[in-house]
C-alpha cells in the first residue's frame, strides 16, 4: 500500500540547510520534515507497545519509587503522631503544607494553559506538548491536594467539614471560608482536568488498541478507547466538546489560583491583604508551570528521541511565555513594595522591610535572583532560548524561585506580624523535607508510569499538522465537477 | 440491540483525505444518506460532504449549557439553604445570606457540571462506549482507520443500497479497496 502523498508539500531538505528551519518563513518548524501519518503512528505507538522497556526507564522508575516509599513513611508517621512532627506552630501555623500546595497547583496550571487557552487561540504548535502537559497538571494536582488533606491530621475525620453531605452530627460546612472555596476549586480543577485529558486521549487509545500485538493490550486499550472508531460524525461532536471543555477550563484555571490567592488575600495579615494577589498568583503559576514543562520535556525528548516532534520551536515558545509571565511576576513584586509604601500603614511597611532585610531576608534574595535577575535578563536572547542545556537550567532555577516565592509570602508575613511579643521563627523539620521531596518523587513516579503506558504525544492532533492532512481544494473542485 | 445478520454495508478505503471527501460528496449526490466516514483525525470536510452539520445539531453545546446552569443553581441553593436554615452561624449578628461568598463554589460547580456534561454528553450523543461495531469486522479497518487510512461506509439500510450498484459506484471513485462488512 502507498503511504499518503506527503512528498510534494513536505520535501526532504537538501544537505547544507538546517532541515528544522522553514526556508519560507525562516522560523523553526513545529515538526521535523519527512513525517507521514504512518511514521508518526509508528513512532509514538512503539514507545508504549514495545515489549522491550528501556533499561533507563526501570532505573528512573525505581529511583522515583524510592522517594514514594519515603513519602509513605513520612505520611504514616504523620498520621501516627499528628501534625506536631512538622515545624508548624504559632505564629507559623501553615508552613510547608501551604507552600507546597500553592507551588504544586501552580505547576499544574501550565498544563491547562497549553491544552485549553492555546487551543482557543489556535496555537497549533501546542499539539505536540499538550498531552504530557495535561498529565503534568493531573499529577501536580494530586501532589498539591495531598498537602491540605494531610495537614488536617486525620483526613478521614475532615470529610464532614470539607464536603457538604448529610451526616449524623447534623453538621454543615462554612461556605464563607476560603478553605471551603479551595475544596471546590481544587476538586473541580482535578475533575475537569481528568475529563479533558481522558477525552483527548480516546482516539489515541483507539490507535493503541488497533496496534497492540498482545491480546491483553488489545483488551485493555480496547476498553479504554470506549469503542472509538473515528466516525466523522463522532469527530465533529468530539471537536465541539473539546472546544467547550477548553472554553470552560480557561476561566477555571484562572479562578483556581485566584481562589488560592484568596486564602491569603482575605486574611488581614500584612503582606497578604492586597488586591494584586489574584493576577500575580496566576502569572506566577503559569511561569513555574512552563518551567516544569521544560524540566520534563527536555529529558523526555532526549531519552525517547522525540526531537523531531518536540522541536526547538516548542522549547523556544515555552521560553517566551516564561519571559512574559516572569515580567508580570516581577511587576507583582514591585506592586507589593509599592503597596506597602502607599498604604502608609506601618505594619505593611515593616513587613516589606522585614521581608527584604529581616532575618529571613536571604529567601527574598534567592527568589529575586532566580525569578527575575537570572531568567528575565537571559531569556531575551534567541540564541540562549535555542540552547537546550540553558533552558533546562533556567527551568530548574525558576521552579526553585517560585517555591521560594511562596516560602517568602507565607513565612515572612507570619513570623513577624502586629505584636512583637508573638514574633517567632520557622525552621522546617526533617518530616517537612521528607514529605516535600516525597511528593517530588510521587510526581516523577506517576510520570514514568504515564509515559510508559499511555500515548504521551497526541497522535491524532499531530496528524492534523502534517502537510498530508491538507484537503486538496483543486482536486476537490475538479472531481466534484465531473 | 437485536442481533442482525447479513451485510452491514460496503466499506471503501482511501489513501488521502481529499479522495475520501470527493467520494463522500459523490455518494451523497447519488442519493445515499445512510453512510459514515472514518478518519484517523477530524476531517471537517468529510462530515460536511455527507450533510452532517454539527454546529446546527447543537447537541453537545445544549447539554453543556444545561449542565452548567443546573450545577451553578444547585450549589448556590445548597449554600443558601445551609447558611440560612440548616446550619445558621450567627457571627456578631452579620447577615446569614452572604451571597457574595457563595458565588465562588457556585461558579466552580457551574464549570464542573458544564464540563462533565460536555464530556459525557458528547460520548452519549456518539453512542459511546460501544465496544462492538460492524465496521471492526472489515479486515482492513483496524489496520488504518486509526492511523493513516480514510474509509467511507455506505450502509445497507439505505433505501438506495444494492450490493452490485453501490459497489460499482464506490469503485468508480478510485478507492484502494472495497470490502463487504458483515454484521
Amino acid at each position: 500500500m502507498v503511504t499518503p502523498g506527503i512528498s510534494p508539500q513536505n520535501p526532504k531538505t537538501p544537505p547544507g540547510i538546517d532541515p528544522m528551519v522553514d526556508p519560507v518563513t525562516g522560523e523553526q518548524r513545529v515538526i521535523a520534515p519527512g513525517h507521514t501519518f504512518r511514521s508518526v503512528t509508528d513512532k509514538l505507538t512503539r514507545i508504549v507497545l514495545t515489549p522491550h522497556t528501556p533499561l533507563g526507564w526501570f532505573f528512573g522508575f525505581a529511583f522515583a519509587g524510592s522517594f514514594v516509599v519515603m513519602l509513605l513513611v513520612a505520611v504514616t508517621w504523620l498520621f501516627l503522631k499528628g501534625t506536631g512532627i512538622w515545624a508548624i506552630t504559632i505564629p507559623v501555623a501553615w508552613g510547608f503544607a501551604i507552600i507546597n500546595f500553592v507551588w504544586w497547583i501552580g505547576i499544574g496550571h501550565a498544563g491547562t494553559l497549553i491544552s485549553a487557552i492555546l487551543l482557543l487561540f489556535k496555537q497549533k504548535w501546542r499539539n505536540s506538548i499538550n498531552r504530557f502537559a495535561e498529565a503534568m497538571t493531573l499529577f501536580a494536582v494530586v501532589c498539591a491536594a495531598m498537602f491540605p488533606v494531610i495537614h488536617t491530621g486525620r483526613p478521614w475525620l475532615a470529610i464532614y467539614w470539607l464536603f457538604p453531605y448529610p451526616n449524623t452530627m447534623n453538621y454543615w460546612p462554612q461556605f464563607r471560608s476560603p478553605l471551603m472555596w479551595d475544596v471546590f476549586a481544587v476538586s473541580t480543577y482535578a475533575t475537569i482536568s481528568v475529563v479533558f485529558w481522558y477525552i483527548g486521549m480516546i482516539p489515541d487509545l483507539g490507535t493503541l488498541r488497533d496496534r497492540a500485538n498482545s491480546k491483553f493490550g488489545r483488551f485493555i486499550y480496547g476498553q479504554m478507547a470506549l469503542g472509538w472508531r473515528g466516525s466523522a460524525r463522532h469527530w465533529m461532536r468530539y471537536e465541539t466538546a473539546s472546544l467547550l471543555l477548553a472554553g470552560l477550563a480557561t476561566p477555571l484555571v484562572l479562578s483556581v489560583h485566584t481562589v488560592i490567592s484568596f486564602d491569603f488575600a482575605v486574611a488581614i495579615m500584612p503582606g497578604w491583604h492586597t488586591t494584586i494577589f489574584p493576577p500575580y498568583f496566576v502569572a506566577g503559576a503559569i511561569y513555574s508551570g512552563f518551567a516544569m514543562v521544560l524540566t520534563l520535556a527536555i529529558p523526555i525528548r532526549k531519552f525517547y528521541h522525540l526531537e523531531d516532534l518536540i522541536t526547538i520551536r516548542h522549547l523556544d515558545n515555552c521560553g517566551k511565555v516564561m519571559l512574559a509571565t516572569g515580567f508580570i511576576v516581577a511587576y507583582g513584586y514591585m506592586t507589593d513594595i509599592a503597596y506597602a509604601w502607599y498604604s502608609a500603614d506601618k505594619w505593611e511597611f515593616f513587613m516589606a522591610w522585614n521581608r527584604i532585610f529581616g532575618p529571613m531576608g536571604w529567601s527574598y534574595w534567592v527568589l529575586i535572583f532566580s525569578n527575575i535577575l537570572f531568567p528575565l535578563t537571559t531569556l531575551w536572547s534567541r540564541r540562549l532560548r535555542h540552547n537546550v542545556a540553558y533552558l533546562f537550567i533556567v527551568s530548574l532555577i525558576v521552579n526553585t524561585g517560585m517555591w521560594f516565592e511562596r516560602f517568602v509570602i507565607v513565612v515572612t508575613s507570619l513570623t513577624r506580624d502586629y505584636l512583637p511579643s508573638s514574633w517567632g521563627t520557622y525552621r522546617a523539620t526533617r518530616w517537612d523535607y521528607m514529605t516535600f521531596v516525597g511528593t517530588l518523587g510521587l510526581f516523577t513516579f506517576l510520570f514514568f508510569l504515564f509515559i510508559r503506558l499511555l500515548p504521551m504525544i497526541p497522535m491524532s492532533e499531530i496528524r492534523q499538522l502534517l502537510p498530508g492532512a491538507k484537503i486538496n481544494e483543486a482536486e476537490l473542485q475538479h472531481k466534484g465537477g465531473d | 440491540m437485536p442481533v442482525r445478520e447479513g451485510i452491514y454495508g460496503l466499506l471503501a478505503e482511501f489513501d488521502t483525505p481529499t479522495e475520501l471527501v470527493v467520494a463522500a460528496k459523490a455518494s451523497y449526490d447519488a442519493g445515499y444518506r445512510r453512510m459514515d466516514c472514518y478518519t484517523p483525525y477530524p476531517v471537517e470536510e468529510a462530515a460536511e460532504a455527507m450533510g452532517f452539520d454539527e454546529p446546527k445539531e447543537k447537541g453537545v453545546s445544549r447539554v453543556c449549557l444545561l449542565g452548567g446552569i443546573l450545577g451553578g443553581l444547585a450549589m448556590f441553593t445548597l449554600e443558601s439553604w445551609i447558611s440560612i436554615w440548616a446550619y445558621p452561624l450567627d457571627v456578631a449578628g452579620r447577615g446569614k445570606f452572604s451571597w457574595v461568598a457563595f458565588i465562588i463554589p457556585a461558579y466552580e460547580w457551574t464549570i464542573l457540571w458544564a464540563g462533565l456534561s460536555a464530556g459525557f454528553g458528547m460520548l452519549a450523543l456518539n453512542r459511546l462506549p460501544a465496544p462492538y461495531h460492524p465496521v471492526f469486522n472489515a479486515p482492513n479497518f483496524r489496520n488504518g482507520a486509526t492511523s493513516d487510512k480514510f474509509f467511507l461506509c455506505l450502509e445497507a439500510d439505505d433505501p438506495r443500497f444494492s450490493v452490485t450498484e453501490t459497489r460499482s459506484l464506490l469503485e468508480s471513485l478510485h478507492p484502494a479497496s472495497v470490502v463487504e462488512v458483515e454484521h
